[in-house]
């Protein structure tokens, strides 16, 4: 009786042990994603965010079209690094809307001459209001928002070139 | 005169650099008793960027807006629990460090009581032996 207890307390610690090396050799994601996936975008009026671009409401999403909706910055590093492939994207026949965060209008000015404009409309969500609302956990983050202003899905991260392709092939599916 | 107003300006700088728009982010409640409900509800809230920090303690700027939303809404007499509820309609239960009990949790909610049991069952017969 007693043999086959004392095997519990090792049997315990190897699993504990276990969890240890999993915990260690899973590749890591701290992404905390979005859980209006699905829902309804927020109501939201966001005004130019900088000289000769127009602002952003949520009913301009709600036309039909399905569109992309890219938060990003001109203090953050990878939204250069994606200016790129939102070219690409563009020039393969998406339409994009953007959502500048915690931004100065002279910067988004320099940000778009320096690395292009793909952006129809450009909203400043100086606050970060809309980005908590979005349930969006920083820049860059790109939205597909449905034809009736529903969010389709989420892409965390700068845009690369592997990524073009899906988000095309989903807003495809979103029509 | 001039160089103590001078140094008073230089400590008062980075005030101006914080947002207009999160004027509650380190700004307390004139209410005391709605400041320490708003408070107890940012403890237990999970920062995004900072993630092993409630947004009470966190100062990166998505803790800044969180804690501001959190006071702005305790102020308009919203209850915790909807704040709360809010939170995790936009970023999922990891938001909150007061997790539900569910069928996904049980486990964590009462290992405590199955360790005790188990520590209580594994140490039975150290009180048997007490008999001569």
């Amino acid at each position: 009786m007693r043999g086959r207890w004392v095997w519990l307390p090792l049997a315990l610690l190897a699993f504990v042990a276990g969890l240890a090396i999993y915990g260690l050799v899973r590749p890591k994601d701290d992404f905390v994603r979005s859980n209006m996936v699905g829902q309804k975008l927020p109501a939201f009026d966001l005004p130019a965010a900088t000289e000769g671009v127009t602002g952003l409401r949520h009913t301009d999403f709600a036309d039909g079209t399905p569109r992309l909706l890219n938060v990003f910055a001109s203090w953050c590093i990878p939204c250069r690094a994606e200016a790129p492939y939102l070219e690409e994207l563009k020039s393969r026949g998406a339409q994009i809307y953007g959502v500048a965060i915690r931004d100065h209008p002279r910067d988004v000015a320099a940000f778009l001459s320096q690395y292009g404009n793909p952006f129809a409309l450009i909203g400043a969500d100086a606050n970060m209001k809309l980005q908590l609302s979005l349930g969006s956990s920083g820049v860059p983050e790109t939205y597909i928002i449905g034809g009736d202003g529903t969010i389709v899905y989420q892409h965390i991260g700068d845009i690369r070139a592997e990524h073009v392709p899906q988000l095309l092939a989903k807003l495809e599916d979103a029509k | 005169m001039r160089s103590i107003i001078f140094a008073a300006l230089l400590i008062a700088a980075p005030l101006r650099a914080q947002d207009a728009g999160t004027s509650y982010a380190n700004a307390q409640l004139a209410d005391a008793s709605q400041e320490a409900s708003a408070k107890n509800l940012m403890l237990s809230l999970r920062c995004i960027q900072c993630q092993g920090q409630s947004i009470a303690d966190s100062d990166a700027p998505i803790a800044q807006v969180m804690r501001s939303e959190v006071r702005l809404r305790i102020e308009q007499g919203e209850s915790p629990d909807a704040i709360r509820s809010w939170m995790i309609s936009r970023y999922g239960e990891w938001v909150s460090y007061d997790p539900p009990l569910s069928g996904v949790t049980i486990l964590l909610w009462f290992a405590p009581l199955l360790l005790l049991a188990a520590a209580i069952f594994a140490s039975r017969g150290l009180f048997r032996k007490a008999k001569p």
